[in-house]
């Protein structure tokens, strides 16, 4: 005599559900990081305030970042 | 029944990581194009065409705080003189808003002393050769 313990088709339910629960944890996890991921963007920050700049003062054509040449965050200095 | 689960959290990782990702790109560029900054940009652009002359005689300076400040009336004509506060005045009163609302619109009120800072340096770096700033310990220096 031959007894299940448990039939496939429940163990698939339960599977699906830890699945679920766990998939609810990962992108509660991932949102938290989005959410606590305030750090203030230093570069952004640059870029935005330069064109600002260049607007305000008149600025043309000059690439703005001449006197960095390492600056990386100004698409403009690539020649 | 292991393996699966693993594969279903690897895939659960990379459904997290997508839910993610357009957040992350937003912060590559600052909010800059609303209508108050717009407002505050064109009144500061008009403003510039009086002040120029004056950076350029050294009537005033770029101060290390992201503003601009009298530094020598002398050199400015008596009767223009009240003329020239009043323009610094409105121009400090136009960038302290600017500063503040680029942090407001990118959702962060807090971050507009940072914003103030990096503008501080910018104005400084992008000033014409001959126009006066204030280094870092808050003495006039020409540039």
């Amino acid at each position: 005599m031959i007894e299940r313990t448990s039939s496939p088709l429940s163990l698939d339910g339960r599977q699906r559900l830890g699945a679920g629960a766990l998939l609810a944890l990962a992108s509660c996890t991932f949102s938290a990081c989005v959410t606590i991921n305030i750090y203030f963007p230093a570069a952004a920050a640059e870029k935005a305030a330069d064109k600002i700049i260049d607007e305000v003062w008149q600025i043309q054509g000059k690439p703005s970042g001449d006197k960095q040449p390492g600056d990386s965050a100004n698409p403009q200095t690539g020649k | 029944m292991n393996r699966r689960r693993i594969d279903l959290f690897v895939l659960s990782f990379f459904m997290g990581l997508l839910a993610w990702f357009p957040a992350y790109a937003q912060q590559a560029d600052l909010e800059i194009n609303t209508p108050a900054v717009a407002a505050i940009k064109s009144a500061m652009q008009a403003r510039h065409t009086t002040l120029e002359a004056h950076y350029a005689s050294g009537a005033i300076g770029l101060t290390r705080d992201g503003f601009v400040a009298v530094r020598d009336a002398n050199t400015v004509p008596l009767s223009q003189r009240q003329g020239v506060n009043a323009e610094v005045g409105a121009e400090n009163n136009d960038r302290r808003k600017l500063y503040q609302e680029i942090a407001r619109a990118n959702n962060h009120p807090e971050w507009a002393e940072q914003v103030q800072s990096t503008f501080a340096q910018r104005w400084i770096q992008k000033a014409q050769a001959g126009w006066w700033y204030q280094d870092a310990s808050g003495a006039w220096k020409k540039k």
